[in-house]
């Protein structure tokens, strides 16, 4: 066989192999960090939403076509991601999926506006699983733009509720990473401790620039010094692992209440430090799940390890969701879709979860989980990465009771 | 008081761990005029040899293990890397080193993965040693400081003491003359950097459990061992040590001191509630970037540092 000849019949293959898979493929791109600082969260998102489409391609995918997921590493960076969603648009692609950054979220959602007003058959819809900057289903609230992760003020909603029983809290000290979602976190955590517990002491209000902190002694000497019981903070990553245990170093009695300190990497640092000081706000409890769930986290867990956890679980939520609206639109085309989705109920893991009409926001059951030691085989599954440390769930909000008033005023097309 | 007494006592274990990784950095700094980008690396890697040493045979051999690995892994990258770069300038050093941090990164990240490691301090040590007001002061805290300080009398001693010493600090100021004389300064730059890249190391095994040990440490500390050699100034030890104290008490207060420049202007009696918005940004809020304003102030003012014996 000559040159021409290979040439040909490598062309013909790769024709064959490429263009029908390319037409009966539903892509997702999944814009997230998958280098630099924050790769170990994005990478779990990944994992997840991998194992997601899997289940559901195992089913059969959706109207005879499969789930195909394209990962783009999007560095944590809004500019990046803004070129990574141009080239998913480019690549045909109508769904991305992202989550770390609510600054990343926030260009998306302009970004994808924009491409969608100009060019309509090119429609994207954006699958946010993480980002939870409340603007996003409120005043900034697009319709191509679906939120599966509670936002940051029904988390707050729910702690301060779970916070407002505990007559042993009388003062709180306010302690957050200085941009956006820290901002989010902070103002929310004032408003609601003056409107649910009028007696308890905000005592500090402190913002601490991103990422950049070693040591957090000097912070907790000022905690110590204000005298206060609990703490409230939207830290994530090394800051609250450092955090905690400068606490326990200096012997600090205060209680943390946090969002992210059931997050990749973050229990095992807790370790023995965390226990019983740590409280978290979640939508996913693994050991509350219901039974239906159970072969869903099994299966996850057979596939990356024992101690991993799919606390994303709006992962699952958002892909079934997505899958289930097209069946019911008949169509892959994004308007259809997103029309479908809209409104959409379905049973969770945790109970009945809906996606509101009004604002794309999705209303599910939260979860006040404390960080304990899982002894005497009380708990089935453990806290990511931990082999004896896990959340017990001490309150659960169902989904009515976590929902917020929206300002949003949707534009549909 | 409180709150004096224990941000002094965090000021000045910090200070003492920044030095601990500076130290090497001045030296290699001041002799070779080699901006050694990897020196955090070493810093890493240490507290990753650490780590893996203290899983198999406990904390006190990867104590002494560990910068031993990292101080003949930097020795090799001295002779076998840097050196053939030297020949081609500053410029080609720079990026060296530079691709050198990159590397560890990525190779710390295949070995041990991107999340951190449990990396835990030694249960002897764990616990407060005493308490003051109503706070703890941990033991393994005290523990870094005897580190440090014990390694700054061996420092100490070795360079005043020794013939190699001498060498060395002749190095410091003057290796032109130095290899006039008939020394071998080349054997010298890699003793001595595989020297700085073993303290970095040790520092790294004892600060790797103290805070987090995961592929991100080295970026993170990188830079403030920068601030610290040039506000110390080139060439000298001392001013090092000066300098790591003087930013490890400083950012200690800063956090402590919640006043802003709008406070300030109320405070001297002017309306400040129409000063913009930044004029609300507390001394608190600035305090990990205090050092880097620090260092800028420095190069402004007094371009060759606190003791710095030489201009370039």
């Amino acid at each position: 066989m000559n040159v021409r000849h290979l040439v040909r019949a490598v062309g013909c293959a790769l024709a064959a192999s490429l263009v029908p898979a390319a037409q009966a493929d539903v892509k997702i791109a999944y814009i997230d960090p998958l280098s630099g600082l924050m790769a170990a969260t994005g990478e779990h998102g990944l994992h997840e939403l991998e194992f997601a489409a899997e289940q559901i391609n195992a089913q059969g995918g959706v109207l005879g076509q499969k789930l195909v997921i394209v990962p783009m590493d999007n560095k944590l960076s809004p500019q990046e991601s803004l070129v990574q969603l141009k080239s998913a648009a480019d690549q045909g692609v109508h769904y991305i999926v992202q989550g770390n950054g609510s600054s990343v979220a926030g260009a998306l959602i302009d970004a994808v506006n924009k491409n969608n007003e100009r060019e309509p058959d090119k429609a994207i819809v954006f699958l946010n699983y993480a980002a939870v900057d409340p603007d996003f289903t409120n005043d900034k609230c697009s319709f191509w733009h679906f939120r599966f992760d509670a936002n940051s003020d029904m988390k707050m909603e729910a702690l301060t509720s779970y916070m407002k029983n505990d007559k042993k809290i009388s003062k709180v000290y306010l302690l957050n990473q200085d941009y956006q979602f820290g901002h989010q976190v902070a103002r929310a955590a004032r408003e609601m401790v003056a409107a649910k517990r009028p007696d308890v002491k905000i005592v500090g209000d402190e913002l601490h620039p991103l990422a950049k902190v070693k040591d957090f002694a000097p912070y907790v000497t000022k905690i110590q010094a204000s005298g206060a019981d609990a703490i409230i903070t939207g830290n994530w990553g090394s800051d609250l692992q450092l955090l905690v245990k400068a606490a326990k170093d200096a012997n600090l009695k205060s209680e943390f209440y946090t969002y992210y300190a059931g997050v990749v990497g973050t229990p095992p640092a807790l370790g023995d430090a965390g226990v019983e000081r740590v409280k978290v706000v979640t939508y996913w409890n693994a050991n509350e799940a219901s039974a239906a769930a159970v072969p869903y986290v099994e299966g996850y867990k057979k596939k990356y390890g024992a101690t991993a956890d799919p606390y994303t679980g709006a992962m699952h939520v958002a892909l079934t969701m997505l899958t289930r609206a097209m069946n019911e639109a008949k169509s892959t085309e994004p308007a259809k879709v997103a029309k479908a989705m809209e409104g959409m109920k379905m049973e969770g893991p945790f109970g009945p979860v809906e996606m509101r009409a009004a604002d794309h926001q999705l209303i599910q059951p939260l979860f006040i989980g404390t960080f304990v030691k899982a002894e005497g085989g009380k708990y089935k599954y453990m806290a990511d990465g931990t082999t004896d440390y896990t959340f017990r769930a001490d309150a659960k909000f169902d989904g009515p009771a976590t929902a917020r008033p929206t300002t949003c005023k949707m534009q549909r097309p | 008081m409180q709150l004096v007494v224990t941000s002094l006592l965090n000021g000045v274990t910090y200070g003492l761990l920044l030095f601990m990784l500076s130290s090497g950095l001045t030296l290699i700094f001041s002799m070779m005029g080699v901006l050694n980008f990897a020196h955090a690396s070493f810093y890493m890697l240490g507290a990753y040899f650490g780590y893996a040493i203290s899983t198999k045979l406990g904390f006190w051999p990867a104590l002494a293990l560990s910068p031993l690995i990292v101080g003949s892994i930097g020795a090799a990258v001295e002779r076998y890397g840097l050196r053939r770069a030297h020949a081609t300038g500053h410029v080609s050093e720079l990026l060296f080193t530079f691709g050198i941090a990159f590397m560890v990164e990525e190779a710390v990240r295949v070995v041990w993965g991107k999340q951190p490691v449990p990396y835990k301090i030694p249960d002897v040590l764990d616990g407060p040693l005493f308490t003051l007001y109503s706070s703890t002061f941990p033991t393994y805290k005290v523990f870094m400081m005897a580190v440090s300080l014990s390694m700054l009398g061996a420092l100490y001693l070795a360079l005043t003491r020794t013939r190699v010493g001498l060498v060395i600090r002749a190095a410091l100021t003057r290796p032109d003359m130095v290899e006039a004389l008939g020394h071998d300064v080349p054997r010298v730059f890699m003793l001595v950097f595989g020297g700085g890249s073993a303290l970095a190391a040790l520092a790294g095994v004892i600060g790797g459990n103290a805070f987090v040990t995961d592929p991100s440490m080295a970026a993170s500390l990188g830079p403030i061992v920068f601030v610290v050699v040039v506000v110390g100034g080139l060439g000298s030890l001392t001013g090092a040590f000066v300098a790591s104290l003087f930013i490890g008490i400083v950012q200690t207060f800063a956090v402590a001191v919640d006043y802003s420049v709008r406070d300030l202007g109320n405070a001297v009696g002017f309306n400040a509630s129409a000063f913009p918005t930044v004029a609300r940004i507390t001394l608190s809020q600035l305090a990990p970037v205090l050092p880097y304003f620090i260092m800028v102030a420095m190069l402004v003012v007094r371009p060759r540092g606190l003791l710095g014996t030489r201009e370039s």
